[in-house]
Protein backbone atom coordinates (compact mmCIF):
# COMPACT_ATOMS: atom_id res chain seq x y z
CA UNK A 1 0.00 0.00 0.00
CA UNK A 2 1.42 3.36 -0.97
CA UNK A 3 2.15 5.59 1.99
CA UNK A 4 0.96 8.81 0.39
CA UNK A 5 -2.36 7.62 -0.93
CA UNK A 6 -4.62 10.67 -1.20
CA UNK A 7 -7.05 9.36 -3.77
CA UNK A 8 -9.64 8.38 -1.19
CA UNK A 9 -10.27 12.00 -0.31
CA UNK A 10 -8.67 12.08 3.09
CA UNK A 11 -5.15 13.18 3.85
CA UNK A 12 -2.92 10.74 5.71
CA UNK A 13 -0.95 12.19 8.57
CA UNK A 14 2.67 12.74 7.60
CA UNK A 15 4.88 9.64 7.88
CA UNK A 16 7.01 9.76 10.94
CA UNK A 17 10.75 9.15 10.94
CA UNK A 18 10.19 6.16 13.16
CA UNK A 19 7.89 4.59 10.59
CA UNK A 20 10.40 5.22 7.80
CA UNK A 21 13.18 3.73 9.86
CA UNK A 22 11.03 0.71 10.62
CA UNK A 23 10.34 0.21 6.93
CA UNK A 24 14.01 0.57 6.04
CA UNK A 25 14.92 -1.97 8.69
CA UNK A 26 12.32 -4.43 7.46
CA UNK A 27 13.46 -4.05 3.86
CA UNK A 28 17.08 -4.44 4.87
CA UNK A 29 16.24 -7.61 6.81
CA UNK A 30 14.33 -8.95 3.82
CA UNK A 31 17.20 -8.19 1.51
CA UNK A 32 19.67 -9.89 3.78
CA UNK A 33 17.51 -12.99 4.09
CA UNK A 34 17.15 -13.17 0.34
CA UNK A 35 20.90 -12.80 -0.17
CA UNK A 36 21.57 -15.65 2.22
CA UNK A 37 19.14 -17.82 0.28
CA UNK A 38 20.87 -16.89 -2.98
CA UNK A 39 24.27 -17.62 -1.46
CA UNK A 40 23.01 -21.07 -0.47
CA UNK A 41 22.34 -21.85 -4.13
CA UNK A 42 26.07 -21.65 -4.82
CA UNK A 43 27.06 -23.80 -1.86
CA UNK A 44 26.69 -27.34 -3.32
CA UNK A 45 28.97 -26.48 -6.26
CA UNK A 46 31.32 -24.67 -3.92
CA UNK A 47 31.47 -27.66 -1.56
CA UNK A 48 32.56 -29.99 -4.38
CA UNK A 49 35.28 -27.61 -5.51
CA UNK A 50 36.54 -27.03 -1.97
CA UNK A 51 36.58 -30.70 -0.95
CA UNK A 52 38.05 -32.06 -4.17
CA UNK A 53 40.30 -29.22 -5.25
CA UNK A 54 41.09 -26.58 -2.65
CA UNK A 55 41.61 -28.96 0.28
CA UNK A 56 43.87 -31.52 -1.46
CA UNK A 57 45.96 -28.76 -3.03
CA UNK A 58 46.35 -27.14 0.35
CA UNK A 59 47.39 -30.50 1.73
CA UNK A 60 49.94 -30.98 -1.08
CA UNK A 61 51.23 -27.53 -0.30
CA UNK A 62 51.82 -28.39 3.35
CA UNK A 63 53.30 -31.79 2.42
CA UNK A 64 55.88 -30.10 0.24
CA UNK A 65 57.44 -28.49 3.31
CA UNK A 66 57.89 -31.78 5.16
CA UNK A 67 61.27 -33.46 4.81
CA UNK A 68 61.86 -37.22 4.57
CA UNK A 69 62.56 -37.37 8.26
CA UNK A 70 59.19 -35.76 8.99
CA UNK A 71 60.49 -32.33 10.03
CA UNK A 72 59.60 -28.98 8.60
CA UNK A 73 62.08 -27.99 5.91
CA UNK A 74 62.71 -26.71 2.41
CA UNK A 75 64.55 -29.93 1.56
CA UNK A 76 62.10 -30.90 -1.21
CA UNK A 77 62.44 -27.56 -2.91
CA UNK A 78 66.21 -27.54 -2.73
CA UNK A 79 66.19 -31.06 -4.19
CA UNK A 80 64.09 -30.18 -7.21
CA UNK A 81 66.07 -27.01 -7.80
CA UNK A 82 69.51 -28.62 -7.60
CA UNK A 83 69.25 -32.26 -8.72
CA UNK A 84 70.09 -32.68 -12.39
CA UNK A 85 67.14 -34.99 -13.11
CA UNK A 86 64.64 -32.39 -11.92
CA UNK A 87 66.38 -29.51 -13.65
CA UNK A 88 66.27 -31.33 -16.97
CA UNK A 89 62.52 -31.85 -16.45
CA UNK A 90 62.05 -28.11 -15.99
CA UNK A 91 64.20 -27.41 -19.05
CA UNK A 92 62.21 -29.87 -21.18
CA UNK A 93 58.89 -28.50 -19.95
CA UNK A 94 59.83 -24.91 -20.76
CA UNK A 95 61.35 -25.87 -24.09
CA UNK A 96 58.17 -27.66 -25.17
CA UNK A 97 55.92 -24.88 -23.86
CA UNK A 98 57.92 -22.13 -25.60
CA UNK A 99 58.15 -24.01 -28.91
CA UNK A 100 54.45 -24.86 -28.93
CA UNK A 101 53.48 -21.30 -28.01
CA UNK A 102 55.69 -19.76 -30.71
CA UNK A 103 54.28 -22.07 -33.39
CA UNK A 104 50.74 -21.40 -32.21
CA UNK A 105 51.27 -17.64 -32.53
CA UNK A 106 52.89 -17.97 -35.96
CA UNK A 107 50.07 -20.17 -37.26
CA UNK A 108 47.21 -18.68 -35.28
CA UNK A 109 47.72 -14.99 -36.02
CA UNK A 110 47.27 -15.15 -39.81
CA UNK A 111 44.28 -17.47 -39.47
CA UNK A 112 42.55 -15.21 -36.95
CA UNK A 113 43.33 -12.19 -39.11
CA UNK A 114 41.83 -13.70 -42.25
CA UNK A 115 38.79 -14.97 -40.33
CA UNK A 116 38.22 -11.51 -38.84
CA UNK A 117 38.43 -9.89 -42.30
CA UNK A 118 36.09 -12.32 -44.04
CA UNK A 119 32.33 -11.73 -44.23
CA UNK A 120 30.56 -13.34 -41.27
CA UNK A 121 28.99 -16.14 -43.27
CA UNK A 122 32.38 -17.33 -44.53
CA UNK A 123 34.06 -16.85 -41.20
CA UNK A 124 31.39 -18.95 -39.44
CA UNK A 125 31.96 -21.78 -41.90
CA UNK A 126 35.75 -21.68 -41.64
CA UNK A 127 35.54 -21.43 -37.85
CA UNK A 128 34.12 -24.95 -37.94
CA UNK A 129 37.59 -26.06 -39.03
CA UNK A 130 38.83 -24.66 -35.72
CA UNK A 131 35.93 -25.89 -33.62
CA UNK A 132 35.73 -29.51 -34.81
CA UNK A 133 39.25 -30.35 -33.57
CA UNK A 134 38.53 -28.31 -30.44
CA UNK A 135 35.56 -30.53 -29.59
CA UNK A 136 37.33 -33.73 -30.53
CA UNK A 137 38.90 -35.73 -27.73
CA UNK A 138 42.56 -35.06 -27.20
CA UNK A 139 43.14 -38.81 -27.22
CA UNK A 140 41.61 -39.16 -30.67
CA UNK A 141 43.83 -36.42 -32.04
CA UNK A 142 46.94 -37.78 -30.36
CA UNK A 143 46.19 -41.18 -31.88
CA UNK A 144 45.78 -39.58 -35.31
CA UNK A 145 49.23 -38.01 -35.04
CA UNK A 146 50.69 -41.33 -34.01
CA UNK A 147 49.35 -42.73 -37.29
CA UNK A 148 50.45 -39.77 -39.40
CA UNK A 149 53.93 -39.34 -38.01
CA UNK A 150 55.14 -42.93 -37.73
CA UNK A 151 58.12 -44.18 -39.72
CA UNK A 152 55.99 -45.38 -42.61
CA UNK A 153 53.19 -42.93 -41.97
CA UNK A 154 51.59 -40.61 -44.47
CA UNK A 155 53.93 -37.68 -43.73
CA UNK A 156 57.09 -39.68 -44.32
CA UNK A 157 55.62 -41.46 -47.36
CA UNK A 158 54.60 -38.15 -48.93
CA UNK A 159 58.00 -36.57 -48.34
CA UNK A 160 59.60 -39.69 -49.76
CA UNK A 161 57.36 -39.69 -52.84
CA UNK A 162 58.25 -36.05 -53.44
CA UNK A 163 61.91 -37.01 -53.27
CA UNK A 164 62.52 -34.64 -50.36
CA UNK A 165 64.00 -37.24 -48.02
CA UNK A 166 66.05 -40.38 -48.46
CA UNK A 167 65.34 -42.05 -45.14
CA UNK A 168 62.14 -41.73 -43.08
CA UNK A 169 62.38 -38.92 -40.54
CA UNK A 170 61.96 -39.69 -36.87
CA UNK A 171 58.84 -37.61 -36.30
CA UNK A 172 57.34 -39.39 -33.32
CA UNK A 173 58.55 -40.73 -29.98
CA UNK A 174 60.64 -37.61 -29.62
CA UNK A 175 60.38 -33.87 -29.08
CA UNK A 176 59.22 -33.24 -32.67
CA UNK A 177 56.19 -35.46 -32.25
CA UNK A 178 55.26 -33.91 -28.93
CA UNK A 179 55.51 -30.38 -30.32
CA UNK A 180 53.50 -31.17 -33.47
CA UNK A 181 50.76 -32.91 -31.48
CA UNK A 182 50.56 -30.17 -28.88
CA UNK A 183 50.49 -27.33 -31.43
CA UNK A 184 47.52 -29.08 -33.01
CA UNK A 185 45.75 -29.30 -29.69
CA UNK A 186 46.58 -25.77 -28.52
CA UNK A 187 46.00 -23.83 -31.74
CA UNK A 188 42.21 -23.43 -31.26
CA UNK A 189 42.87 -22.00 -27.77
CA UNK A 190 44.89 -19.22 -29.40
CA UNK A 191 42.69 -18.64 -32.45
CA UNK A 192 39.39 -18.29 -30.59
CA UNK A 193 40.26 -15.41 -28.21
CA UNK A 194 42.41 -13.74 -30.86
CA UNK A 195 39.67 -13.93 -33.49
CA UNK A 196 37.15 -12.52 -31.01
CA UNK A 197 39.39 -9.59 -30.10
CA UNK A 198 40.26 -8.83 -33.75
CA UNK A 199 36.57 -8.94 -34.58
CA UNK A 200 35.93 -6.17 -32.07
CA UNK A 201 38.55 -3.82 -33.57
CA UNK A 202 36.77 -0.86 -35.16
CA UNK A 203 37.42 -0.90 -38.92
CA UNK A 204 37.32 2.89 -38.93
CA UNK A 205 40.78 2.99 -37.34
CA UNK A 206 42.27 1.23 -40.34
CA UNK A 207 40.27 3.41 -42.71
CA UNK A 208 41.47 6.53 -40.90
CA UNK A 209 45.08 5.37 -41.14
CA UNK A 210 44.68 4.74 -44.88
CA UNK A 211 43.05 8.13 -45.24
CA UNK A 212 45.99 9.79 -43.54
CA UNK A 213 48.36 8.22 -46.01
CA UNK A 214 49.45 5.00 -44.33
CA UNK A 215 50.38 2.15 -46.60
CA UNK A 216 48.44 -1.04 -45.74
CA UNK A 217 51.57 -2.57 -44.20
CA UNK A 218 52.26 0.52 -42.14
CA UNK A 219 48.64 0.72 -40.97
CA UNK A 220 48.74 -2.94 -40.00
CA UNK A 221 51.92 -2.58 -37.95
CA UNK A 222 51.01 0.68 -36.25
CA UNK A 223 47.25 0.38 -35.86
CA UNK A 224 45.95 -3.17 -36.18
CA UNK A 225 48.79 -5.05 -34.50
CA UNK A 226 48.79 -2.94 -31.31
CA UNK A 227 44.99 -3.12 -31.13
CA UNK A 228 45.09 -6.91 -31.40
CA UNK A 229 47.72 -7.18 -28.65
CA UNK A 230 45.38 -7.79 -25.68
CA UNK A 231 43.75 -10.76 -27.45
CA UNK A 232 47.12 -12.06 -28.61
CA UNK A 233 48.68 -11.86 -25.17
CA UNK A 234 45.69 -13.44 -23.45
CA UNK A 235 45.68 -16.32 -25.96
CA UNK A 236 49.45 -16.76 -25.89
CA UNK A 237 49.63 -16.89 -22.11
CA UNK A 238 46.76 -19.36 -21.95
CA UNK A 239 48.49 -21.67 -24.41
CA UNK A 240 51.81 -21.38 -22.58
CA UNK A 241 50.28 -22.10 -19.19
CA UNK A 242 48.29 -25.06 -20.48
CA UNK A 243 51.45 -26.50 -22.03
CA UNK A 244 53.27 -26.40 -18.68
CA UNK A 245 50.84 -28.90 -17.16
CA UNK A 246 50.34 -31.16 -20.18
CA UNK A 247 50.35 -34.86 -19.53
CA UNK A 248 48.59 -37.03 -22.13
CA UNK A 249 50.21 -35.91 -25.39
CA UNK A 250 53.83 -35.91 -24.17
CA UNK A 251 53.29 -39.34 -22.63
CA UNK A 252 51.94 -40.83 -25.85
CA UNK A 253 53.91 -38.99 -28.54
CA UNK A 254 57.16 -38.59 -26.60
CA UNK A 255 57.84 -42.30 -26.41
CA UNK A 256 59.25 -41.92 -22.90
CA UNK A 257 61.96 -39.59 -24.13
CA UNK A 258 60.21 -36.33 -23.35
CA UNK A 259 59.78 -35.90 -19.61
CA UNK A 260 57.63 -33.00 -18.53
CA UNK A 261 56.59 -31.88 -15.03
CA UNK A 262 53.17 -33.57 -15.13
CA UNK A 263 54.62 -36.95 -16.12
CA UNK A 264 57.13 -36.76 -13.30
CA UNK A 265 54.36 -36.03 -10.81
CA UNK A 266 52.34 -38.96 -12.13
CA UNK A 267 55.29 -41.32 -11.81
CA UNK A 268 55.87 -40.32 -8.23
CA UNK A 269 52.26 -41.14 -7.39
CA UNK A 270 52.27 -44.56 -8.96
CA UNK A 271 55.85 -45.71 -8.52
CA UNK A 272 57.37 -44.26 -5.40
CA UNK A 273 56.15 -44.07 -1.86
CA UNK A 274 58.13 -40.89 -1.27
CA UNK A 275 55.92 -37.96 -1.89
CA UNK A 276 58.11 -35.03 -0.89
CA UNK A 277 59.77 -33.92 -4.14
CA UNK A 278 56.63 -34.63 -6.16
CA UNK A 279 54.52 -32.41 -3.94
CA UNK A 280 57.10 -29.65 -4.27
CA UNK A 281 56.97 -30.16 -8.03
CA UNK A 282 53.18 -29.89 -7.91
CA UNK A 283 53.40 -26.66 -5.93
CA UNK A 284 55.93 -25.23 -8.38
CA UNK A 285 53.64 -26.13 -11.30
CA UNK A 286 50.71 -24.48 -9.55
CA UNK A 287 52.68 -21.34 -8.73
CA UNK A 288 54.00 -21.08 -12.30
CA UNK A 289 50.49 -21.49 -13.69
CA UNK A 290 48.96 -18.92 -11.35
CA UNK A 291 51.91 -16.55 -11.81
CA UNK A 292 51.78 -16.53 -15.60
CA UNK A 293 48.00 -16.15 -15.61
CA UNK A 294 48.22 -13.21 -13.21
CA UNK A 295 50.98 -11.68 -15.34
CA UNK A 296 48.90 -11.98 -18.49
CA UNK A 297 45.94 -10.44 -16.72
CA UNK A 298 48.07 -7.48 -15.61
CA UNK A 299 49.56 -6.92 -19.06
CA UNK A 300 46.19 -7.11 -20.78
CA UNK A 301 44.69 -4.70 -18.25
CA UNK A 302 47.50 -2.21 -18.78
CA UNK A 303 47.24 -2.47 -22.57
CA UNK A 304 43.50 -1.96 -22.62
CA UNK A 305 43.76 0.92 -20.15
CA UNK A 306 46.24 2.69 -22.45
CA UNK A 307 43.94 2.45 -25.40
CA UNK B 1 35.68 -5.30 -41.03
CA UNK B 2 36.88 -5.16 -44.60
CA UNK B 3 40.41 -4.67 -45.79
CA UNK B 4 41.85 -2.17 -48.24
CA UNK B 5 44.27 -4.47 -49.92
CA UNK B 6 42.95 -6.07 -53.12
CA UNK B 7 42.21 -9.77 -52.74
CA UNK B 8 44.76 -10.67 -55.39
CA UNK B 9 47.64 -9.29 -53.34
CA UNK B 10 46.56 -11.36 -50.40
CA UNK B 11 46.37 -14.69 -52.14
CA UNK B 12 49.43 -15.89 -50.23
CA UNK B 13 47.66 -15.08 -46.96
CA UNK B 14 44.53 -16.98 -48.01
CA UNK B 15 46.63 -19.94 -49.13
CA UNK B 16 48.49 -19.96 -45.83
CA UNK B 17 45.21 -19.84 -43.90
CA UNK B 18 43.80 -22.68 -45.96
CA UNK B 19 46.89 -24.78 -45.24
CA UNK B 20 46.67 -24.11 -41.50
CA UNK B 21 42.97 -24.93 -41.43
CA UNK B 22 43.72 -28.18 -43.26
CA UNK B 23 46.41 -28.90 -40.66
CA UNK B 24 43.72 -28.47 -38.00
CA UNK B 25 40.96 -30.53 -39.59
CA UNK B 26 42.59 -33.36 -41.52
CA UNK B 27 44.36 -35.14 -38.66
CA UNK B 28 41.10 -35.06 -36.77
CA UNK B 29 39.19 -36.68 -39.60
CA UNK B 30 41.85 -39.18 -40.61
CA UNK B 31 40.66 -41.65 -37.98
CA UNK B 32 37.48 -42.22 -40.00
CA UNK B 33 39.11 -43.88 -43.05
CA UNK B 34 41.58 -45.58 -40.68
CA UNK B 35 38.74 -47.25 -38.84
CA UNK B 36 37.52 -48.98 -42.03
CA UNK B 37 40.95 -50.32 -42.89
CA UNK B 38 41.41 -54.01 -43.53
CA UNK B 39 45.03 -53.97 -42.43
CA UNK B 40 46.40 -54.90 -39.05
CA UNK B 41 48.91 -52.07 -39.27
CA UNK B 42 48.52 -48.33 -39.17
CA UNK B 43 49.18 -48.01 -42.90
CA UNK B 44 47.62 -44.99 -44.50
CA UNK B 45 45.94 -44.93 -46.95
CA UNK B 46 44.51 -48.33 -45.97
CA UNK B 47 45.31 -51.15 -48.39
CA UNK B 48 41.68 -52.33 -48.30
CA UNK B 49 38.41 -51.76 -46.53
CA UNK B 50 36.62 -53.76 -43.86
CA UNK B 51 34.45 -53.52 -40.76
CA UNK B 52 36.78 -55.68 -38.68
CA UNK B 53 37.76 -52.95 -36.21
CA UNK B 54 34.13 -52.18 -35.47
CA UNK B 55 33.55 -55.92 -35.02
CA UNK B 56 36.54 -55.96 -32.72
CA UNK B 57 35.11 -53.05 -30.73
CA UNK B 58 31.64 -54.51 -30.41
CA UNK B 59 33.07 -57.95 -29.71
CA UNK B 60 35.31 -57.05 -26.77
CA UNK B 61 33.98 -56.65 -23.30
CA UNK B 62 36.63 -54.12 -22.26
CA UNK B 63 35.54 -51.66 -24.94
CA UNK B 64 31.79 -52.13 -24.57
CA UNK B 65 31.89 -52.03 -20.80
CA UNK B 66 34.04 -48.91 -20.67
CA UNK B 67 31.96 -47.15 -23.32
CA UNK B 68 28.88 -47.87 -21.23
CA UNK B 69 30.63 -46.55 -18.10
CA UNK B 70 31.65 -43.37 -19.94
CA UNK B 71 28.16 -42.75 -21.28
CA UNK B 72 26.55 -43.23 -17.87
CA UNK B 73 29.14 -41.04 -16.13
CA UNK B 74 28.74 -38.33 -18.79
CA UNK B 75 24.96 -38.46 -18.39
CA UNK B 76 25.20 -38.26 -14.60
CA UNK B 77 27.70 -35.42 -14.82
CA UNK B 78 25.46 -33.57 -17.23
CA UNK B 79 22.52 -33.72 -14.79
CA UNK B 80 24.50 -32.89 -11.63
CA UNK B 81 26.79 -30.24 -13.10
CA UNK B 82 24.01 -28.46 -14.97
CA UNK B 83 21.83 -28.37 -11.85
CA UNK B 84 24.54 -27.25 -9.43
CA UNK B 85 26.17 -24.90 -11.93
CA UNK B 86 22.90 -23.23 -12.89
CA UNK B 87 21.90 -22.82 -9.24
CA UNK B 88 25.28 -21.27 -8.46
CA UNK B 89 25.17 -19.01 -11.52
CA UNK B 90 21.69 -17.78 -10.55
CA UNK B 91 22.64 -17.16 -6.92
CA UNK B 92 25.82 -15.34 -7.88
CA UNK B 93 24.14 -13.29 -10.59
CA UNK B 94 21.10 -12.17 -8.59
CA UNK B 95 22.57 -11.96 -5.10
CA UNK B 96 24.65 -9.08 -3.86
CA UNK B 97 26.72 -10.50 -1.02
CA UNK B 98 30.31 -9.68 -0.24
CA UNK B 99 31.87 -13.00 -1.24
CA UNK B 100 30.34 -13.08 -4.71
CA UNK B 101 33.55 -12.42 -6.64
CA UNK B 102 35.59 -14.83 -4.58
CA UNK B 103 33.07 -17.64 -4.91
CA UNK B 104 32.84 -17.35 -8.67
CA UNK B 105 36.64 -17.30 -8.95
CA UNK B 106 36.87 -20.48 -6.88
CA UNK B 107 34.18 -22.14 -9.01
CA UNK B 108 35.98 -21.24 -12.24
CA UNK B 109 39.44 -22.21 -10.93
CA UNK B 110 39.24 -25.89 -12.02
CA UNK B 111 39.51 -24.56 -15.57
CA UNK B 112 42.90 -22.97 -14.89
CA UNK B 113 44.48 -25.60 -12.68
CA UNK B 114 46.46 -28.30 -14.52
CA UNK B 115 44.40 -31.48 -14.60
CA UNK B 116 47.32 -33.51 -13.29
CA UNK B 117 47.06 -31.56 -10.02
CA UNK B 118 43.30 -32.04 -9.82
CA UNK B 119 43.87 -35.73 -10.54
CA UNK B 120 46.40 -36.42 -7.79
CA UNK B 121 44.39 -34.37 -5.31
CA UNK B 122 41.24 -36.33 -6.05
CA UNK B 123 43.16 -39.59 -6.03
CA UNK B 124 44.16 -39.02 -2.40
CA UNK B 125 40.76 -37.72 -1.28
CA UNK B 126 39.03 -40.69 -2.91
CA UNK B 127 41.57 -43.17 -1.56
CA UNK B 128 40.70 -42.13 1.98
CA UNK B 129 36.97 -41.78 1.29
CA UNK B 130 36.70 -45.16 -0.46
CA UNK B 131 35.43 -43.59 -3.66
CA UNK B 132 38.22 -44.84 -5.93
CA UNK B 133 37.01 -46.78 -8.96
CA UNK B 134 33.39 -45.97 -8.27
CA UNK B 135 30.74 -44.49 -10.56
CA UNK B 136 29.76 -41.95 -7.92
CA UNK B 137 33.36 -40.82 -7.58
CA UNK B 138 33.68 -40.36 -11.34
CA UNK B 139 30.47 -38.35 -11.56
CA UNK B 140 31.52 -36.01 -8.73
CA UNK B 141 35.02 -35.60 -10.15
CA UNK B 142 33.74 -34.80 -13.63
CA UNK B 143 31.15 -32.46 -12.13
CA UNK B 144 34.00 -30.44 -10.66
CA UNK B 145 35.60 -30.15 -14.10
CA UNK B 146 32.29 -29.31 -15.79
CA UNK B 147 31.08 -26.69 -13.28
CA UNK B 148 33.18 -23.82 -14.74
CA UNK B 149 31.75 -24.46 -18.20
CA UNK B 150 28.17 -24.50 -16.90
CA UNK B 151 28.80 -21.44 -14.74
CA UNK B 152 30.27 -19.40 -17.61
CA UNK B 153 27.53 -20.42 -20.04
CA UNK B 154 24.68 -19.77 -17.60
CA UNK B 155 26.11 -16.48 -16.33
CA UNK B 156 26.28 -15.26 -19.92
CA UNK B 157 22.67 -16.41 -20.33
CA UNK B 158 21.46 -14.62 -17.19
CA UNK B 159 23.20 -11.44 -18.32
CA UNK B 160 21.05 -11.28 -21.44
CA UNK B 161 17.90 -11.85 -19.43
CA UNK B 162 15.82 -9.11 -17.84
CA UNK B 163 15.31 -10.16 -14.24
CA UNK B 164 12.41 -7.77 -13.74
CA UNK B 165 10.25 -10.34 -15.54
CA UNK B 166 10.77 -12.61 -12.57
CA UNK B 167 9.87 -9.71 -10.27
CA UNK B 168 6.63 -9.25 -12.21
CA UNK B 169 5.76 -12.91 -11.79
CA UNK B 170 6.48 -12.70 -8.07
CA UNK B 171 4.48 -9.51 -7.61
CA UNK B 172 1.60 -11.37 -9.24
CA UNK B 173 1.84 -14.01 -6.55
CA UNK B 174 4.24 -16.65 -7.89
CA UNK B 175 6.79 -17.98 -5.44
CA UNK B 176 10.44 -17.37 -6.30
CA UNK B 177 10.84 -21.03 -7.26
CA UNK B 178 7.75 -21.01 -9.44
CA UNK B 179 8.76 -17.73 -11.07
CA UNK B 180 12.19 -19.18 -11.85
CA UNK B 181 10.90 -22.41 -13.35
CA UNK B 182 7.98 -20.98 -15.30
CA UNK B 183 9.26 -17.57 -16.36
CA UNK B 184 13.06 -17.46 -16.29
CA UNK B 185 14.14 -20.97 -17.19
CA UNK B 186 12.01 -21.40 -20.35
CA UNK B 187 13.54 -18.25 -21.78
CA UNK B 188 17.06 -19.47 -21.03
CA UNK B 189 16.38 -22.87 -22.61
CA UNK B 190 19.14 -22.40 -25.12
CA UNK B 191 21.79 -21.60 -22.50
CA UNK B 192 20.72 -24.57 -20.40
CA UNK B 193 20.96 -26.95 -23.36
CA UNK B 194 24.39 -25.58 -24.29
CA UNK B 195 25.61 -25.90 -20.72
CA UNK B 196 24.29 -29.46 -20.43
CA UNK B 197 25.90 -30.52 -23.70
CA UNK B 198 29.20 -28.97 -22.68
CA UNK B 199 29.07 -30.81 -19.36
CA UNK B 200 28.35 -34.08 -21.17
CA UNK B 201 31.25 -33.67 -23.59
CA UNK B 202 33.67 -32.46 -20.92
CA UNK B 203 32.96 -35.61 -18.92
CA UNK B 204 32.96 -37.95 -21.91
CA UNK B 205 36.34 -36.65 -23.14
CA UNK B 206 38.00 -36.29 -19.75
CA UNK B 207 41.22 -38.34 -19.58
CA UNK B 208 43.71 -37.38 -16.91
CA UNK B 209 41.46 -37.59 -13.85
CA UNK B 210 39.78 -40.75 -15.14
CA UNK B 211 43.16 -42.40 -15.59
CA UNK B 212 43.85 -41.84 -11.88
CA UNK B 213 40.50 -42.58 -10.27
CA UNK B 214 38.89 -45.25 -12.43
CA UNK B 215 39.91 -48.87 -12.80
CA UNK B 216 38.60 -52.37 -13.33
CA UNK B 217 34.96 -52.69 -14.36
CA UNK B 218 34.46 -48.96 -13.81
CA UNK B 219 37.19 -47.82 -16.18
CA UNK B 220 36.10 -45.08 -18.56
CA UNK B 221 36.53 -45.37 -22.30
CA UNK B 222 39.29 -42.75 -22.22
CA UNK B 223 41.19 -44.68 -19.53
CA UNK B 224 41.06 -47.91 -21.59
CA UNK B 225 42.07 -45.98 -24.70
CA UNK B 226 45.00 -44.34 -22.93
CA UNK B 227 46.38 -47.58 -21.54
CA UNK B 228 45.87 -49.37 -24.86
CA UNK B 229 47.68 -46.59 -26.70
CA UNK B 230 50.52 -46.74 -24.23
CA UNK B 231 51.07 -50.48 -24.61
CA UNK B 232 50.55 -51.12 -28.29
CA UNK B 233 48.62 -49.47 -31.03
CA UNK B 234 45.54 -51.59 -31.64
CA UNK B 235 43.66 -50.34 -34.74
CA UNK B 236 40.40 -50.88 -32.81
CA UNK B 237 41.25 -47.45 -31.40
CA UNK B 238 40.52 -45.95 -34.83
CA UNK B 239 36.98 -47.34 -34.60
CA UNK B 240 36.64 -46.07 -31.01
CA UNK B 241 37.97 -42.68 -32.11
CA UNK B 242 35.45 -42.43 -34.92
CA UNK B 243 32.61 -43.20 -32.51
CA UNK B 244 33.97 -40.63 -30.03
CA UNK B 245 34.32 -38.07 -32.78
CA UNK B 246 30.65 -38.52 -33.65
CA UNK B 247 29.46 -38.38 -30.05
CA UNK B 248 31.52 -35.27 -29.25
CA UNK B 249 31.07 -33.20 -32.41
CA UNK B 250 27.56 -33.83 -33.68
CA UNK B 251 25.64 -32.28 -30.75
CA UNK B 252 27.62 -29.01 -30.70
CA UNK B 253 27.41 -28.78 -34.50
CA UNK B 254 23.64 -29.09 -34.33
CA UNK B 255 23.60 -26.51 -31.57
CA UNK B 256 25.76 -24.13 -33.61
CA UNK B 257 23.42 -24.46 -36.57
CA UNK B 258 20.41 -23.83 -34.34
CA UNK B 259 22.12 -20.75 -32.90
CA UNK B 260 22.87 -19.40 -36.37
CA UNK B 261 19.30 -19.95 -37.46
CA UNK B 262 18.03 -18.24 -34.34
CA UNK B 263 20.18 -15.19 -34.99
CA UNK B 264 18.85 -14.78 -38.51
CA UNK B 265 15.26 -13.51 -38.48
Amino acid sequence: MALTDTSLGHIRPPVTDAELAYNARALEKDRRRENIQLLRLALPALAIVIILMVAPIGWLFSLSFVSEGGGLSLENYSRILTEGAYISIFVTTFKVAVLVTVFCVLLGYPVSYVLAMLPDRWAQLLLLAVLVPFWTSLLVRTYAWLVLLQRRGIVNETLDALGLIERPLALVNNMTGVVIGMVHIMLPFLIMPLYASMKSIDGNFMRAAANLGSSPGHAFRHVFLPLSMPGLIAGTMMVFVMCLGFYITPSLLGGGKVQMIAQRIEQSVSLFPTWGPASALAVVLLVLTAGFLALSWLIVRRLTANQ
Amino acid sequence: MESHVPHKQRLWLYALTALILIFLVLPTLIVIPMSFSSANSLAFPPPGWSMRWYESFFGQEKWLLSAWVSLRVAFGTMIVATTLGTAAAYGLHVGSFALRGTISSVLIAPLAIPSILLAIGMFFVYASAGLLNSMLGLVIAHTLVAIPFVLITMTAGFKTYDLSQEMVARSLGASRLKAFFTVTLPQLKFSVISAALLAFIVSFDEVVISVFISAGPNSTLTKVMFSTLRDDVDPTIAAVSTLMLIIATVPPLVLQLLANRKREP
